[in-house]
């Protein structure tokens, strides 16, 4: 039976992607690009909207909520059943996105009964509503990068920090008509921010690497910060690689402008709560090799990976939908979301 | 001039008197103009020169505020405002035109003065400020940007048979004004064997310096100190010639070679300039033997005095201020810190450390190291993971290169950024400093006076790939390794020395004690 085959193939893939996911940070090269990640969560959700077994709207939402626990793109299909079943059954999508106080208190919450409903054109919508996103997330890049010489002008200082392909490609597009000079901090122990000057240079761009420690010392002289990030909090805050928040507090500082671009997909309905949970380590080995072994059992040595940066040192957000105040992600929060699936 | 000699008229049957001392104010007045005739270019200036000399001549009182030049501060003492009211009305236009033209001498006067100051202080050797103050003399590691110091420099290590080093690799534009030297060309290389200008324990302790042997700069000066001492061991004055002054001038190459193998330091200058005050100090009558003795003693004393004892001081003062259950954060490896750490872990003090290190130069393994080996509970985080860190930190312990006599502390590259995170966390921030750290000079940010070390220490191989192999190659990359930062007072909570816990603001006040002690 075909059926029950492609079930169970099914899960592989789907477990095969889950811990390659976990290893991501060490396995086949350290933070692998969100995009990608992005990418194939997307292509998975897909594959399993396409073959897995349900007969409404209710069950698809829950299969895609209890393996989309860890992923945050499964968020993003959800909203988009939602939608579609929405826009099927007939009503308009607004007024069922808007959240009043009035709607709540009358409505007594949408209840999960009227999903129950079965739709054959269903699947069809939400596969094709599936791939818009697909494209959306190739798009993202030039998005970003298009809007560079809104932001760039000649001869200006800027700084960046370890190696984001986003920023990569805006200072890329920038280049082409403007001749400016980039300070990379490379990011140790990772030392991301020598590849990130080396493509940068091949593109004709003047460039210079300098040691994290510096970052401060040289702040003086730059003219925009601009980085990129992994997630972007529901606050407005930033989860990014480790020294961002210092660089953001010596750009506060000088007063220097923080940019973030960051696309879209990379929003996360997330608050930032201890900050313990929300860390991630790798092994101290990076910090301090086995080679300094009689030492090495005495100490502790930690690791962080990200860092946190609150809202208030953040300057603009450049998206693939244009740029924003800290002050406003709230509110692409909802538009992307759906608030009950906040807790996924 | 039709005017002019009307009012002449006027003035001259005012009194006779006062015409006399007028004229010898006006013929005053014609000797700066004719100053200023020389310092003119334009006709139109001239012409009013002229226009201006006839009517000095002719009218001595008439309009004193047009008539007197631009440079005469005191007006003029006679008066004569009724002639001046009358004067105008008929002379208004001659008058504001003559009003401006003074306005732009003055302009121009002043931009001919600037511009030639300007120069002055282009060839920077002479620049003397005159009045003010002792000749100001920007010291050349500063000016390599300048081709006419770098000639000068080239002749002066030439006399002194001194190979000059050559500066490495591609330099990032802002720092253009330092040198950039390899470890891997020591100076050394160039000299011939046996060296008959430098003593061999000068040639030691350079190429020490150099490859980075001894670093920090308590272990730089007291190196310094012990090599000196081999020198006057082993000086003998030739005959004819005085010890005090023979011995000065010995000493300078061997200044000169240092200082081309690593720029000296700001505890190295004041060490030196001790021990040439003591050398010079000594009396003409007093025996070889006799004279080198004093002098080795008197650099013994230095050492103990300045270091060891300033040490023990510290640490009195610092144990007060750390308490039980404290956590402690400590940046790269200062001799004095360590000290510090050690005293207080003697006292039975229970506290835990947090060591901050930072690459290339991953100094602090050698801070975990001692710790470590004393007992005490250490932690090691790199530097970009303080914000991570900070919270869990009571006080933040730093060492200092030297101080500024504008209250900002110069110390190994980092120690600002440190100090802004934990302000921003208010925590409180101490810097231990030795008064014999303490210097004259006065700098606001890290691009003036720094150091730049060997731009190959921050390529790093991970993985077997090494992205920034060949950077040479590539035409727009460049690699910046600062050594020295500058930390502003309002970061430095306390500044704890030898003479006491001071904040930072008072340390030109200690300057100007020490300097009136000796």
């Amino acid at each position: 039976m075909p059926g029950p085959d492609k079930e169970t193939d099914l899960t592989e893939r789907i477990e095969a992607f889950l811990s390659d996911l976990k290893r991501g940070g060490s396995g086949t090269g350290p933070l692998r690009g969100s995009a990608e990640t992005a990418r194939e969560t997307t292509a998975l959700l897909r594959r399993i909207t396409a073959q897995a077994r349900w007969s409404s709207a209710g069950d698809l939402m829950e299969i895609i909520r209890k393996e989309g626990r860890r992923m945050t793109a499964a968020q993003r299909v959800l909203k988009i059943i939602r939608e579609e079943y929405a826009r099927s059954r007939g009503s308009s999508e607004e007024a069922d996105q808007q959240e009043s106080l009035h709607k709540l208190l009358t409505s007594g919450g949408l209840s999960e009964e009227n999903f129950r409903q079965h739709f054959a054109a269903l699947k069809a919508n939400v596969i094709e509503a599936i791939n818009e996103l697909l494209t959306e997330l190739e798009g993202t890049t030039d998005n970003i990068a298009m809007q560079a010489l809104e932001h760039i002008h000649s001869n200006e200082v800027i700084m960046t920090i370890g190696r984001s392909r986003t920023v990569e490609a805006f200072l890329k597009d920038a280049a082409r008509k403007r001749k400016f000079h980039v300070i990379v901090a490379e990011c140790a122990p990772f030392c991301q921010g020598h590849e990130m000057a080396t493509s940068l240079s091949k593109a004709g761009i003047e460039t210079t690497v300098i040691a994290d420690a510096a970052i401060f010392a040289v702040m003086s002289r730059v003219n925009k910060v601009i980085i990129g990030t992994q997630t972007v909090l529901a606050n407005g805050g930033l989860r990014a690689v480790n020294g961002t928040h210092t660089l953001a507090l010596a750009a506060k500082h000088h007063s220097t402008p923080l940019i973030v671009c960051a696309p879209m997909f990379k929003l996360s309905p997330q608050f930032p709560n201890e900050e313990d949970t929300f860390h991630k380590f790798v092994s101290p080995h990076e910090v301090l090799p086995f080679t300094e072994g009689e030492i090495l059992s005495k100490v502790n040595v930690h690791c962080p990976v990200f860092d946190y940066v609150p809202p208030e040192l953040i300057t603009l957000f450049i998206s693939n939908i244009g740029g924003h105040a800290p002050s406003y992600i709230y509110r692409l929060m909802s538009e992307l979301y759906h608030p009950e699936d906040h807790e996924l | 001039m039709a005017d002019s000699g009307v009012t002449g008229e006027f003035g001259s049957s005012e009194g006779k008197d006062l015409t006399k001392e007028e004229k010898q104010r006006l013929r005053k007045e014609k000797k700066q103009q004719k100053k200023n005739k020389e310092k003119k270019d334009d006709k139109a200036s001239q012409e009013s020169e002229k226009e201006k000399k006839s009517a000095t001549s002719a009218a001595p009182a008439s309009q004193p505020p047009t008539q007197l030049p631009a440079q005469k501060a005191v007006p003029a003492p006679a008066p004569v405002p009724v002639p001046a009211s009358e004067a105008p009305a008929p002379a208004d236009k001659p008058a504001k035109s003559k009003a401006e033209l003074k306005a732009e001498r003055r302009a121009r006067q002043e931009a001919e003065r600037a511009s030639k100051q300007g120069k002055k202080g282009e060839v920077g050797q002479q620049a003397s400020t005159g009045q003010i103050q002792s000749q100001h003399q920007l010291p050349e590691h500063i000016q390599v940007d300048n081709p006419d110091v770098l000639k000068k420099l080239a002749k002066k290590l030439e006399r002194q048979q001194i190979p000059l080093r050559s500066d490495y690799g591609y330099k990032v534009s802002l720092f253009s004004h330092l040198h950039q030297y390899s470890r891997k060309a020591p100076l050394t290389q160039q000299l011939s064997i046996p060296s008959t200008v430098i003593h061999p324990a000068i040639v030691q302790l350079g190429l020490q310096y150099s490859q980075g042997i001894v670093a920090g700069s308590n272990a730089r000066s007291v190196a310094l100190l012990h090599a000196f001492k081999q020198v006057i061991r082993d000086y003998t004055t030739p005959p004819n010639e005085e010890l005090s002054r023979d011995l000065v001038n010995k000493l300078k190459p061997y200044i000169s070679f240092l200082n081309q193998c690593r720029p000296l330091s700001a505890s190295m200058g004041n060490a030196i300039k001790y021990i040439k005050k003591e050398i010079s100090n000594i009396p003409s009558q007093c025996k070889e033997e006799e004279a080198k003795s004093k002098l080795l003693n008197c650099i013994d004393c230095y050492i103990n005095e300045k270091i060891v004892l300033a040490a023990k001081a510290i640490a009195k003062y610092s144990i007060e201020k750390i308490s039980d259950g404290d956590v402690i954060l400590v940046y790269g490896c200062s001799s004095l810190v360590n000290h510090i750490l050690c005293e207080a872990f003697e006292k039975s003090r229970k506290f835990r450390v947090i060591v901050v290190d930072s690459r290339p130069r991953l100094e602090g393994r050698e801070a975990l190291r001692r710790l470590v080996q004393r007992g005490i509970s250490c932690t090691y985080v790199l530097i970009s993971a303080v914000s991570y860190i900070l919270p869990e930190v009571s006080k933040v312990f730093l060492g200092a290169h030297a101080l500024l006599a504008n209250g900002y502390v110069m110390s190994r590259v980092g120690t600002s950024q440190i100090a802004l995170v934990a302000k921003a966390f208010n925590v409180p921030v101490l810097v231990c400093c030795e008064t014999y750290k303490f210097c004259d000079r006065v700098q606001t940010d890290s691009f003036v006076s720094n150091e730049l070390d060997d731009p190959d220490d921050l390529i790093v191989t991970r993985k077997g790939k090494t992205q920034l192999e060949d950077w040479h190659q590539v035409d727009s990359l460049g690699l910046l390794n600062l050594v020295y930062d500058v930390t502003p007072p309002d970061f430095v909570d306390l500044v704890i020395t030898d003479l006491g816990m001071i904040p930072c603001t008072s340390v030109p006040v200690v300057l100007r004690v020490k300097n009136v002690d000796q």
